[in-house]
């Protein structure tokens, strides 16, 4: 029996000006999906992930997601939620270039309160696995875009997150790095890790999405289950 | 509006938070620095500024009525060297009694000098009425505001028992004499009525001279006017120098800490203004990447961000000046008290040039790196946007990560020093802000311990005044009535003695007493009685044990080139003795020349000193207002009273209290808002990386644990470091203030920074710190994580 991890339920969500991001929106997500989630700008794409992230609330509707309501979370319990249940990757990787590889990689981990060694042995193993290991005592502003966003993916998945975001994860890079990442997201996904990405880039969404939505006008217009890769 | 003036425009309002804090920051830079630099400004030589005003008397002539006429004295207005003269005044001395509650003579019993002047004004010795109004008419009398400070003595009447229908007169008003020509003045018509039968009012004249700058020059004025009247006519003639040299002492208490404050103060509102402003332009580098690529020159860049800072300090400063002008009223207040002047004022030039001064400092420090920023290519300047630049700090963090702390504190650690010139810009505010509030305390702590010493002249619960006395304030007792008896002091002891309640006393009363190798005589304090629990706080040596010992001031040991320990010759009538200085005593009487000594000391060599006063120590649980009932009773036929001994602050002591508590508030406002204002550029710098780590997970309390520790840490740095170089300043300034006022502090009252307060005053950097950077950490914390994550 398939797991749900995300569970949103008739969600709307206006802002003060304009019309709703995001209009009665329903959507399940089970464990070891990939969803992506295509649209046009002003679809309502960012504000779906920030909701589900718990970095904004719904109007209305609920957002449930690792069987917790992220759409009543305080600050605190919010922050929470995020360090313990979900990694984020963004299209400009978010790194804090005054912070080495390794510390990024180790900063939700040390937020989360986990020991040390054991933060240290857990980064070093994605490190490694996503090949940047040789980058570990290196500065973000170093390293190429695609080597970036591994670190980015390696700092998302550090404290073992039910769900890793990833908003626009290749928008930021050239031909070869993007490639890079897809693959990675691919396998990640193929591992059993759930994903929910927001892209522009078909080509992603096809190479490594399980199921893809689009949204137009705060509504999906479109829910689709990709054939398997 | 061109182009230019939007920005500018633009700039101001897009930036609401920096420009209050700029604004906020100027006005209290520019209201501190107001305030130090009156205060230092009226500390040069307020006497001569004072004297110069109320073109005091160089000269006060007395004449005996009877050897010269009104006529004889008014012609010396003419004496060679005269330029200016007031008078004749017709003075009368009489003793009054006090019928109001609350008031008291500045002296038991003493007389009064009365002059019958009709206007306050003139060319020589023009008064300043400091409340009430001046004597027009009769029953009104003037008392000299520098002796008569009991509140609520307006109003009050003084009665002349000793004169044919004991006369009456109002207090209606208090006026301050420059010299102390008058101890109080009616119209002239009301002399008359305080003449006593058969006797001739003196008379008094004003002068001021071409040539008074020294004594010899004074010295031939006296010679002049001497000569202008019939022999032996000039009866006494008192100089400005000596009333000068006495203020001008007593000012030089003032001087060394008011100049400390005031230059910690401007240095410090120096460094606010300069971080502040470059801190705003510097952030907005990206902006001038900008402005540039749509073809701004630089000229124009430096311009609009000039205007940019120039805008709120410019409000900032006039609300400074307001502010500064307003809260420089009391503290003046204060300092014309101690200092014993007139009215002092905010000099306008430096309403006009601290408020000048800011400002350029602001167009200095917006230019330098606006000009710097626009000098860069377009592309860099874009690039650098608004984050600190790649490198800075990472050996720092890196060291921090390595720490065995919370993550959100290890952070704060190492984010100063992304930003290195700025956060020791904002240390050495704290530190200055640190300084300040410990070298105040220690200020506090000292003058209290000196004041509490000063004390020690009059120690015991009780006072017993021998002769007559005024009633205690109310005490409901009504006054003694006809002239003052004779004291009888032997009796007022056995009274005390045999007085339930007494626990102990001893009787003092003051004499001149002359000493080999010291020129003129000096204030000698003479004890009979068990005197030992009467001790003044020591300098150095002991108390008096018996005759043959002294306790002296420190003017009197540096006079006789003496030292504890050593003998003095005390010069008799015909007589002399060898008495051995066995203490050095806290005391600034007779200008720290007096003199502390058993009664049998003096009348061994002839010197006779009348005990007219008792201290008196009640046993536990005695109840003092029943004592002091009793006893008056019981003294009410041998002309004492016994009032209760409540120790006088002294008006320089609450004048230097009062300074202290305004400037160090002002120093720790100026810092707090440096610190607020860095806090704000570092967290809206960082904004897209808070955004970052909030989306990773950091919570508000450890957002603002963030926040706060990367000010807290260099706050307790420059706590550390600010609260010893206090502690240095006040061990530098003291000594220098108290040798000022003629005297050594004892060194019980130079230490009082025990380790407890050392350690509280560490914290005070730290405590600035927190008070600062906590509005800007609640910001950091409620900014929501999608707004920071998309700011740029």
């Amino acid at each position: 029996m398939t797991t749900t991890v995300i569970d949103i339920h008739d969600v709307s969500k206006r802002y003060d000006e304009g019309p709703p991001a995001l209009t009665g929106l329903s959507l399940d997500v089970a464990e070891g999906e990939a969803l992506a989630v295509l649209g046009p700008s002003g679809s309502g794409k960012s504000t779906l992930l920030n909701m589900i992230a718990g970095l904004d609330r719904p109007t209305e509707g609920t957002v449930t997601v690792a069987g917790t309501r992220v759409d009543v979370l305080d600050e605190t319990a919010s922050a929470r939620y995020r360090r313990s249940r979900i990694g984020m990757v963004f299209q400009f990787f978010n790194l804090l270039n005054d912070l080495t590889v390794l510390d990024n990689v180790l900063l939700p981990a040390q937020l989360l309160g986990t020991p040390r060694a054991e933060a240290r042995q857990r980064a070093g193993q994605l490190l490694d696995g996503l090949g940047i290991a040789r980058h570990a005592g290196a500065y973000p502003g170093r390293l190429s875009g695609g080597e970036r966003q591994r670190v980015a993916v390696a700092r998302a998945l550090v404290n073992r997150p039910a769900l890793l975001l990833a908003d626009e994860p290749t928008g930021a890079l050239d031909t070869a790095s993007g490639a890079d990442v897809r693959r990675l997201l691919a396998d990640l996904n193929a591992d059993g890790q759930t994903i929910v990405l927001v892209t522009h880039d078909l080509a992603l969404a096809a190479s490594c999405a399980t199921r893809t939505i689009e949204l137009v006008d705060g509504r999906i217009a479109r829910d689709e289950r990709t054939a398997a890769r | 509006m061109s182009a230019l003036g939007r920005v500018v425009r633009a700039g101001v309002g897009r930036r609401r938070v920096q420009s209050v804090v700029m604004a906020l920051t100027t006005m209290t830079a520019v209201a501190a620095s107001i305030m130090a630099g009156a205060l230092v400004i009226v500390s040069q030589a307020p006497f001569d500024h004072a004297f110069g005003r109320q073109h005091g008397a160089h000269l006060t002539g007395s004449f005996d009525g009877r050897k010269a006429t009104f006529a004889q004295v008014a012609a010396t207005a003419h004496a060679a060297g005269v330029t200016a003269a007031a008078g004749p005044y017709a003075v009368v001395s009489t003793t009054p009694r006090i019928d109001a509650d609350g008031l008291r003579l500045p002296e038991g019993g003493a007389p009064l000098a009365v002059t019958g002047r009709a206007d306050p004004h003139g060319p020589v010795d023009d008064l300043t009425v400091t409340s009430g109004h001046w004597a027009t008419g009769p029953g009104q009398i003037v008392l000299d505001a520098d002796h008569w400070t009991a509140p609520g003595i307006l109003g009050g009447r003084l009665t002349f028992p000793g004169l044919p229908g004991s006369p009456r007169l109002t207090v209606v008003g208090l006026a301050r004499s420059l010299t102390s020509s008058a101890g109080a003045w009616v119209a002239p018509a009301q002399i008359a009525a305080l003449t006593a039968p058969g006797a001739t009012p003196s008379y008094e004249m004003l002068y001021r001279f071409s040539k008074a700058g020294s004594s010899r020059q004074i010295a031939a004025d006296r010679a002049a006017v001497k000569a202008a009247v019939p022999a032996g006519a000039l009866t006494g003639a008192q100089s400005y120098l000596v009333t000068r040299q006495t203020v001008n002492r007593e000012t030089a208490t003032f001087v060394p800490f008011v100049v400390a404050f005031g230059v910690l103060g401007l240095v410090m509102s120096v460094l606010i203004v300069g971080i502040v402003v470059s801190g705003a332009v510097s952030a907005g580098t990206q902006r001038i990447g900008v402005l540039k690529s749509l073809g701004f020159t630089p000229g124009q860049v430096g311009r609009a961000y000039v205007g940019q800072a120039l805008i709120p300090a410019l409000v900032g400063a006039a609300a400074g000046v307001v502010l500064g002008d307003l809260g420089s009223v009391p503290l003046l207040g204060q300092a014309e008290s101690a200092y014993r002047t007139g009215p002092m004022a905010v000099s306008g030039r430096i309403d006009v040039a601290v408020p000048a001064g800011v400002l350029a400092l602001t167009v200095l420090s917006a230019l330098t790196p606006a000009l710097r920023a626009a000098r860069l290519r377009t592309v860099e300047a874009l690039a650098v946007g608004r984050t600190p630049r790649v490198g800075r700090g990472r050996t720092a963090a890196l060291l921090a990560a390595r720490l065995p702390l919370p993550r959100a504190v290890t952070l704060g650690l190492a984010g100063p020093f992304a930003r290195p010139v700025r956060s020791a810009t904002i240390g050495a505010a704290i530190v200055l802000g640190a300084l300040g509030v410990t070298f105040a305390y220690g200020l506090g702590a000292t003058l209290d311990g000196i004041q509490k010493g000063i004390d020690r002249d009059a120690p015991g619960q009780v006072q017993v005044l021998s002769g007559l006395a005024p009633p205690p304030p109310g005490s409901g007792r009504p006054a003694p009535s006809g002239p003052p008896s004779p004291p009888d002091s032997a009796a007022v002891g056995r009274l005390i003695a045999e007085q339930p309640g007494t626990r102990a006393y001893f009787g003092s009363g003051s004499t001149r007493a002359r000493f080999a190798g010291i020129a003129g005589d000096v204030e000698a304090v003479a004890y009979q009685g068990t005197y030992g629990w009467g001790a003044y706080q020591m300098v150095s040596g002991h108390w008096i044990e018996g005759p043959g010992q002294i306790v002296v001031a420190h003017r009197f040991l540096q006079a006789a080139d003496a030292r504890v320990g050593d003998s003095v010759t005390l010069l008799g009538d015909g007589r002399t003795a060898r008495v051995r200085i066995v203490g050095e005593a806290l005391t600034t009487g007779d200008g720290g020349m007096r003199v502390l000594t058993d009664a049998a000391t003096l009348t061994g060599v002839g010197v006779q000193a009348h005990t007219d006063e008792f201290s008196v120590e009640l046993k536990d649980g005695t109840d003092r207002a029943g004592y002091l009932t009793a006893l008056n009773r019981a003294l009410r036929s041998v002309g004492g009273e016994a009032l209760a001994n409540s120790a006088d602050t002294s008006s320089t002591v609450v004048a230097m209290d009062a300074i202290t508590v305004t400037l160090t508030l002002m120093l720790i406002l100026v810092a707090g808002l440096g610190v607020l204002n860095t806090a704000v550029l570092d967290t809206r710098e960082r904004v897209h990386d808070l955004g970052v780590l909030k989306a990773l997970g950091m919570a508000p309390r450890q957002t603002v644990a963030m926040v706060l520790t990367s000010v807290g840490w260099i706050g307790t740095v420059a706590g550390l470091l600010g609260v010893p170089t206090g502690i240095a300043l006040h061990a530098y300034v003291l000594p220098v203030m108290g040798e000022a006022a003629g005297t050594r502090i004892p060194s019980v009252d130079l230490a009082v920074y025990h380790p407890a307060q050392v350690a509280s005053l560490a914290c005070g950097g730290l405590l600035i710190a927190l008070l600062g950077a906590v509005l800007p950490a609640g910001w950091a914390a409620r900014t929501p994580t999608a707004t920071s994550l998309r700011t740029e």
